[in-house]
């Protein structure tokens, strides 16, 4: 069977692409990367009006055909029929921004010229209409010698009329490949710019005002001084709706892998399956699917920012700031993204399109305070920090916990300041960005967004972390120690522990920090479990009780300087695979992990010995 | 007059643009945001800290640039101040 016909989704950024892409696919979508590049494939099926299948791929947003970062170079590869592990699409589905017509015009001239059969979807007609701009979609066509259909892609207006205007560009199924063309992408630019603006302003029947609503909320956005307050407000609604709101759902699902434990040591005889199955894989991987509430919220949050329009405007404030540091505003919104987890962060790095600028940003994103460093933190202050009051209504340990994540943020542009002066020196590639109009999102895309979240999150949380749990709990358990050893200093993990020890010991690390490293190496929170198996083992048979006392245990075995300079190591120390993982994909090798890794062991090191000695010679 | 020096909501046009004055990426961003000779041009905003970057509406966008950029744009108002 011949596989189901290619259509290829072109347009501008800002051009709701992505809306019309959910709006005609829905959930049938598949994320992926392309073979080699960093950059995502997001595919979808839909289905004409009888019913024949089409599969429709997503192209990153780009102005031409002159490829500036590398997603615009795979739009221009995948339309070329150049790129890796892709097809010739069959046809082309440009979409252009029905306000913003002269711009958006020059590309779908670019894209006719390539050759292809070519059905252009003239998008967000219902806020041309609130601007004031009536645009003759018929007389378009007729301009463009191609199919013009009027859309609302958020409202799913005129959905039903572009299937069947790309039924017709399919024809009867059968594949009448034709090669891309050159088209004129080689022709200059203001060639192309000047015959858009003269289609535009034939096809335009009335205009008066322009993106009042927009400018409006903007004179507010941007207010010198309400704009930065209104940022700050944001970022503190969402930071604490991240720790308030998740608390109930993160009790819940803790409680759920708890129940299962429980079932599984009631039902399971004694023995290595039941205990590799209590311990290993349920105790262990519990311990992260608790984060899933947190995460969701955070990016429930990035995303609403996004489709409204704001984001940009975020970038706009900070540019400065950043600027300081030798970043740009953009990359504000991958370090924003961090904080619920570097990995999505460094993918975001993606709209960075200064080579430099991205590099940087993708090195010091894991610096800032990601959600899986709080199990380890709470566990930490909770059990060693001192319960005191400094003044009303601020107590040590949330100071402590604040102070954390403000040295990771001051440690992260400290990091870039010395980055960008030395391994990522460069000349500055500016800021320069269209700002989008804002938009009321749509729950549907916010809701698919979320959902794919959730779906990447589960899958790392089935495989790095639950074979690192796995792994841990056979090494630490075997060989089983003869009577009067200890199993943590008998076991293969202790031995491994004990060669550890003489490196950590000068900073304050005992032998149980020492075994719980090396897995905290492929996630943070697989320390507190860690810990709280090895203390369990030492315990005896009593596993299950044991590992709930691990807080008043680490209460008496820890000194407070070790417990200190255990909090700085975890401030930045790179524990975490997927996150090298993720950078050795976004960079396309070992060098940049390679260094990363170097320079964040190497401040971790520095900074927990640091505050070691400083703390025990204070006489803490 | 430089499009970093116009006032703001004052409607201008781009007279020139010092292309060579413009790393090549800058260059090609500006154009493909529109921004070109003949153009109109109207600033409107101006970030908080340091007043850096700046955002213009370029024919039916708003575009966020940098100052250093942005001088690199020569612009004529075309609307003249109301002769006293």
């Amino acid at each position: 069977m011949n596989p189901a016909p290619m259509v290829a989704l072109v347009g501008n950024p800002n051009a709701g692409k992505s809306a019309l892409f959910n709006a005609l696919t829905g959930a049938r979508q598949k994320v992926g990367n392309y073979p080699g590049v960093t950059v995502e494939r997001k595919a979808g099926r839909m289905s004409l009006a009888d019913g024949r299948p089409i599969e429709l791929i997503d192209l990153p947003g780009t102005y031409s055909l002159e490829p500036a970062s590398p997603d615009e170079q795979v739009t221009r590869d995948v339309l070329f029929g150049k790129q890796e592990g892709e097809r010739l699409p069959q046809a082309i589905l440009c979409v252009v921004d029905a306000t913003n017509l002269d711009n958006h015009l020059r590309f779908t001239l670019q894209l006719i010229a390539l050759g292809l059969p070519v059905v252009v979807a003239l998008n967000m007609v219902d806020m041309a209409e609130r601007d004031g701009l009536k645009i003759d979609a018929a007389r378009l066509s007729k301009e463009l010698g191609v199919p013009v259909i009027p859309t609302v892609a958020v409202r799913k207006r005129g959905i039903d009329a572009l299937r069947e205007a790309m039924a017709e560009l399919v024809g009867d199924g059968t594949v009448h490949r034709i090669a891309a063309g050159p088209g004129f992408h080689h022709e200059d630019l203001v060639v192309l710019q000047r015959r858009a603006r003269a289609i535009a302003i034939a096809a335009t029947k009335e205009e008066h005002g322009a993106r009042k609503v927009s400018h409006t909320i903007d004179s507010v956005t941007l207010h010198p001084i309400m704009g930065p307050v209104l940022l700050f407000a944001l970022m503190f609604v969402v930071f604490q709706a991240v720790f308030a709101w998740a608390q109930a759902p993160m009790d819940a699902i803790t409680a759920g892998f708890d129940g299962l434990g429980h079932w599984v040591e009631a039902t399971f005889p004694n023995g290595f399956v039941r205990n590799l199955l209590a311990e290993g894989v349920i105790k262990g991987t519990g311990a992260v699917v608790t984060f899933l509430p947190q995460i969701l919220i955070l990016f429930f949050f990035i995303l609403l920012l996004e489709a409204t329009g704001y984001m940009v405007r975020a970038a706009f404030i900070m540019d400065r700031l950043m600027a300081r540091v030798g970043l740009s505003g953009r990359a504000f919104i991958p370090l924003l993204s961090s904080f619920a987890c570097a990995v999505p962060g460094i993918m975001a790095t993606r709209t960075i399109d200064d080579p430099k600028d991205r590099l940087t940003t993708i090195l010091i994103a894991p610096l800032t305070t990601c959600s899986a460093r709080l199990p380890v933190y709470t566990l930490i202050i909770g059990s060693c920090i001192p319960n005191r009051q400094m003044l009303p209504f601020i107590g040590l340990q949330g100071v402590v916990l604040f102070g954390l994540f403000v040295m990771g943020i001051v440690c992260a542009l400290l990091a870039a300041l010395v980055l960008r002066k030395t391994v990522t020196k460069g000349p500055s590639q500016g800021f320069m960005m269209e700002m989008p109009k804002y938009q009321a999102p749509s729950v549907r895309d916010v809701a698919l967004g979320l959902w794919t979240r959730a779906l990447i999150f589960l899958k790392r949380a089935g495989t790095i972390i639950l074979a690192s749990n796995v792994i841990l709990w056979v090494l630490a358990s075997y060989p089983v120690a003869p009577a009067g050893r200890l199993q943590t200093e008998y076991s293969i993990a202790g031995r491994i522990a004990s060669a550890i020890e003489v490196v950590v010991k000068p900073i304050g690390f005992n032998h149980h920090i020492a075994l719980a490293l090396p897995p905290a190496m492929a996630a943070r929170e697989v320390a507190v479990s860690a810990l709280a198996t090895t203390y369990a083992i030492d315990a005896g048979d009593d596993t299950d009780k044991a590992s709930e006392e691990v807080g008043p245990k680490l209460a008496k075995d820890w000194s407070l300087p070790t417990a200190l300079a255990f909090l700085m190591w975890f401030v930045f120390a790179p524990q975490c695979l997927s996150t090298i993982a993720v950078t050795r994909r976004e960079t396309n090798g070992w060098k940049w992990p390679a260094f990363m890794v170097s320079y964040l062991f190497v401040l971790a090191y520095v900074a927990a010995g640091a505050t070691f000695w400083i703390a025990t010679w204070a006489g803490l | 007059m430089r499009l970093d020096q116009l006032p703001l909501k004052c409607p201008a046009k781009v007279a020139a643009v010092a292309w060579d004055e413009l790393a090549e990426t800058a260059a090609r961003r500006l154009r493909e945001l529109g921004l070109d000779e003949g153009v109109t041009v109207e600033a409107l905003h101006v970030a908080p800290f340091g007043k850096d970057p700046i955002a213009c509406r370029v024919g039916r966008m708003t575009v966020a640039l940098r100052r250093a950029q942005a001088h690199c744009i020569t612009v004529e108002t075309t609307v003249e101040p109301v002769a006293a």
